[in-house]
């Protein structure tokens, strides 16, 4: 449906092998699938399923056994450790479960920590403003509820205006309440600014919100649906 | 946890290793000494004279207190060795014709004592005929009272007088230079013209006497005949000098043990407090399983026990190792029969307890916090870090700031304590640099207030008995002197309110060219016409202070006993002197122009020649190459202080390293997951290294200035410690020693940073991001 639209992601045959101890894991065995620009794809799957693995191999985060994956033309599999963090740095956004938020910082600096390095940023404050946490600029980590130091993590993801924004469980870690004030987030993100999102759950009930779902089990698409209504993020509950 | 526990077993061993080789070396020394004393009954009084009949000997021996009592005739005389060229002088002392003396017996190496049926066999110390590569049977010459002799060797001897064998006013050992002779009485009496006579008396007490009693009974008696006033043990020179040694060995043992032992106790602080907190939940669960607080506890205390225990295993094994060396080190200057290395249990127990206790004292806190938490309370994430805006960013420095550099302040401000501590740390390290240096760069001052800027000979000569001025005009006339300046020395007892010392007068030439007395700026001071001027610290042990009058009593000559105002007051390192205008000196002594000796500039080509024109005049008794002196000084200095930078480098580079690679691991452990979030973030290695080693950077770089404050104090410390009347310490720290401190700091920082920054480079992102902290 999308043929027409830019691919920002091509996977093509992608396999990931671990070696755990004596034991090879496969983790990912050959999966093809896209990303293109502006579209909300959610990646479900059970736990073991590849989904991390995916997401880090997309997010230059990890390397691929076979296969490749190109980002706008570019195989970033054959990619050098410095290309991979210049990769990382201009043009990727990251949410995880533990929103991995530099502890010694405030919500304004830990988005600064990325404007900074960042080459077309918006201003920390507007970056805040878009998850709606103007009155908590000045807060440390430590004087953030669960939800908000999520969405701390999604300005901080979405301020150094990124292609593509790659969100792993961003909701694991928090009840369904403020789960659902993330998800808002990144809906807004998708729709005002166009940033094609990549997010990773397990849970089914976010599938809704998503224009494409891909499946994922035991390391292999299993199947790709396209919600012809998207649901809003509001309107989820689980 | 390996590295970290290497690190802190390097710091515990070290300090267990000094610790071990300072007490264990002066236990030895200790214990070598006390034996050689007492089986070689070392005296307890000493006295020299001019001339006293034998018949005399009676009435010593009946003084009450005096055990065995050996009556002696001493004299000094100038050397020849075949095939060396420099001035040679000894000291000839009697051995009785009967055999070993009584008292100060002599240990024979090797050989036997002199015959005193011939008159040219003698007995020389171990050192002397080392030096000279003089063994039995061999035959050197002396001018004995002013006639050649030649004289064969017949054993090599140690003796308790002699274990530090120093020449008479010498800063240091002279080995080639200074020997000593024993000959028989009989040889040595017919030589001097002593028969029937003695001058010189060793003798034991009971232990019940006074010392100040005997030596009052002494002086009575030996007065009229020439006596010098008798001392005891604590005023002999090698006695002393030991004593000395083992005052410093005593201050060493006390100062960098414990450097060692708090770094340590810190360091494990640190490693326990961030293992116990990675370890929560196995407490937690062990807690759970009915585990209790004193088994949680013991867990944690045995591992401590296990860390410092191989530190002290290794300390005990490296510090005997060392004290031997350094055992060997000082047997090359001090000499017994055997260097017996004596190892206490009790010092081993000492160390253990030591190290062990400060060990578990420094850990306590993580102990207890430990044992103490509930098993739910231990098995939950810790709750996160509270941080606070920091000082400096209420400053204007604040927009300058980026965000790694505020991520370093703020860590630094949270965990200050702990950087306190670490700059202490480092800072210990560089003041144990410093403190090793110092000795140097001392010493190097000393010899250049003393021989560069205060002594322009080249050469000194003194005179057998004081002589008439005319010597002076005749020395100017002589070919290859350019200058000549008198000096006149007597010995003096001074006093002044109850305190005495016994030390002598130099009398110099008014307008002195060739020895110039300085105050404490290095300005030369004016010799006065009347009055007298003393060394700085001989007014502070008298209590004499400018225009005080100064009771003087002469030991030689008139034995005029004066008054005379202390006029000023020079500033030197070496020994205890009054100073006086020569006349006035001459004066006081109620002689004519009497001199001692004469300070000579001579010139380079004529030198040798001059010199051994010296050693051929009968009554010039000593000559001093002023270059000999100094080469000599450093060549003995030179190996012990070789030793001891050896060992303070390797002290500081073991601290330096224990504290920043134990701070960088830390961090490393306590920050790998922020570290790692970065990196996902689009840091570079480089960008996420400053953020770790900026911290370490800034905690070494505070170190460094604080820890040359610290070497100051220890330098101080230590200077004012072993500072007495045979010599003062300077404070004196040179800008190279300061910076050699900085460097062997900043290089183990930047090993340790390099360590670390591998470690850094290897961060697994994908694993960081799956667990909560």
């Amino acid at each position: 449906m999308n043929d027409s639209k830019e691919h920002f992601f091509q996977v093509q045959d992608l396999t990931k092998v671990y070696q755990m101890g004596e034991v090879e894991v496969h983790a990912l065995r050959g999966v093809n699938m896209e990303l293109y620009a502006g579209e909300l794809v959610v990646l479900l799957g059970p736990s073991g399923s590849g989904k991390s693995t995916l997401l880090n191999i997309m997010g230059g985060l990890d390397t691929a056994t076979n296969g490749f994956v190109a980002y706008r033309g570019q195989d970033i599999t054959k990619a050098n450790e410095k290309e991979l963090t210049e990769y990382r740095r201009f043009h990727v956004g990251f949410v995880f479960q533990f929103y991995n938020l530099i502890s010694s910082l405030t919500a304004r600096e830990n988005v600064a920590v990325v404007t900074e390095i960042a080459k077309n940023p918006i201003s920390p404050e507007k970056a805040l403003d878009i998850v709606g946490l103007t009155d908590r600029l000045d807060h440390f980590p430590a004087q953030l509820s669960g939800g908000e130091q999520q969405r701390v993590a999604i300005a901080r993801a979405i301020s150094k205006n990124p292609s593509v924004l790659l969100c792993d469980e961003p909701t694991g870690a928090l009840d369904s309440q403020t789960g659902i004030v993330v998800l808002k987030a990144l809906e807004r993100i998708n729709r005002e600014l166009g940033t094609a999102t990549a997010i990773i759950t397990h849970n089914v009930d976010i599938a809704g919100m998503a224009d494409r779902v891909i499946h994922l089990s035991n390391g292999k698409i299993a199947e790709v649906t396209v919600n012809k209504v998207k649901k809003s993020a509001s309107e989820l509950q689980w | 946890m390996k590295g970290q526990v290497f690190a802190i077993t390097l710091v515990v061993t070290s300090g267990v290793a000094t610790f071990i080789m300072f007490i264990s070396t002066m236990h030895s020394l200790d214990f070598t000494r006390n034996k050689f004393y007492r089986e070689y009954n070392f005296a307890d009084v000493f006295v020299n004279l001019k001339r006293a009949p034998e018949s005399l000997k009676d009435k010593i021996k009946n003084i009450n207190g005096v055990n065995q009592l050996e009556t002696r005739v001493s004299a000094n005389a100038k050397l020849d060795i075949k095939g060396y060229s420099e001035s040679v002088t000894g000291k000839i002392v009697s051995v009785p014709d009967d055999g070993n003396p009584l008292v100060n017996r002599l240990y024979i190496r090797k050989g036997r004592l002199p015959d005193p049926a011939k008159d040219d066999e003698v007995v020389i110390n171990e050192t002397f005929a080392q030096a000279h590569r003089l063994n039995i049977g061999d035959q050197f010459a002396a001018v004995i009272n002013g006639k050649w002799k030649k004289l064969t060797i017949t054993g090599v001897a140690l003796s308790p007088e002699f274990v530090l064998l120093l020449k008479p006013g010498a800063m240091s050992p002279d080995f080639k230079r200074y020997g000593v002779l024993w000959m028989s009485r009989k040889a040595i009496s017919k030589a001097y013209d002593m028969e029937g006579a003695f001058n010189d008396v060793v003798m034991t007490l009971y232990p019940y006497a006074r010392l100040s009693d005997v030596t009052r009974d002494m002086d009575n008696i030996l007065g009229q005949y020439g006596g010098y006033g008798a001392y005891g043990r604590k005023d002999q020179i090698s006695h002393r000098l030991l004593s000395q040694e083992f005052q410093q060995l005593r201050i060493s043992s006390r100062i960098f043990p414990t450097i060692f032992v708090c770094v340590a106790a810190f360091l494990l602080n640190v490693v326990m407090s961030r293992t116990i907190n990675t370890q929560r939940e196995q407490i937690g669960t062990l807690k759970a399983f009915g585990y209790n607080n004193i088994s949680v506890a013991a867990h944690y205390a045995k591992l401590v026990i296990m860390i410092v225990s191989t530190g002290i295993f290794a300390g005990i094994t490296l510090g005997i190792w060392f004290g031997r060396m350094l055992g060997d080190l000082y047997m090359e200057t001090y000499r017994f029969p055997d260097f017996i290395y004596t190892l206490h249990p009790g010092v081993i127990i000492a160390a253990v307890f030591i190290s062990i206790g400060s060990a578990l004292a420094g850990t306590m806190h993580s102990l207890w916090m430990a044992a103490r938490q509930t098993p739910a309370d231990a098995m939950r994430p810790e709750a996160p870090a509270q941080y606070r805006v920091s000082i400096i960013e209420k400053t204007k420095i604040n927009r300058w700031l980026t965000q790694p550099s505020r991520i370093i302040i703020r860590n630094i401000q949270r965990r200050y304590i702990r950087t306190f501590l670490s700059v202490i740390g480092i800072a210990a390290a560089c003041a144990t640099m410093i403190s090793s240096g110092f000795f140097k760069d001392s010493i190097d001052y000393i010899v250049h207030v003393q021989f560069v800027l205060s002594h322009k000979e080249d050469m000194t000569i003194s005179f057998i008995e004081p002589t008439s001025y005319r010597a002076i005009y005749e020395l100017k006339e002589t070919q290859g002197i350019h200058d000549a300046e008198s000096f006149r020395v007597v010995p003096v007892r001074v006093r002044f309110g109850h305190r005495s010392y016994k030390t002598v007068i130099y009398g110099m030439e008014p307008d002195s060219r060739l020895n110039l007395l300085l105050d404490r700026n290095l300005k030369t001071v004016t010799l006065p016409q009347s009055g007298i001027l003393l060394t700085d610290y001989l007014c502070e042990f008298l209590g004499i202070k400018v225009g005080d009058m100064l009771t003087i009593e002469t030991l030689e000559g008139s034995k005029a006993i004066r008054q005379v105002p202390v006029t000023a007051v020079t500033k030197q390192y070496l020994a205890l002197f009054g100073y006086m205008n020569i006349h006035a000196l001459n004066r006081l002594m109620d002689e004519g122009d009497a001199i001692s000796g004469a300070y000579l500039v001579t010139d380079d080509k004529y030198r040798d020649k001059l010199f051994r024109s010296f050693v051929e005049m009968p009554r010039v008794g000593e000559i001093v190459v002023r270059n000999n002196e100094i080469r000599n000084f450093y060549d003995v200095m030179a190996k012990g202080m070789l030793f001891f930078t050896f060992v303070a480098t390797l002290m500081a580079c073991s601290i330096a390293l224990g504290v920043v690679y134990n701070s960088a691991r830390i961090s490393l452990s306590e920050r790998s997951r922020e570290l790692s979030s970065l990196r996902v973030l689009g840091y570079t290695r480089g960008e996420i290294a400053y953020i770790l080693l900026g911290e370490l950077g800034f905690v070494t770089l505070v170190a460094i200035p604080l820890g040359f404050l610290m070497g100051y104090w220890i330098c101080a410390y230590v200077a004012q410690a072993v500072s007495n009347d045979l010599y003062r310490v300077p404070i004196i720290i040179e800008l190279s020693t300061y910076a050699q401190a900085a460097a062997v700091v900043l290089f183990s920082a930047l090993i340790s940073g390099l360590i670390v920054r591998r470690k850094l480079d290897h961060l697994d992102l994908v694993e960081v991001l799956k667990t909560r902290e």
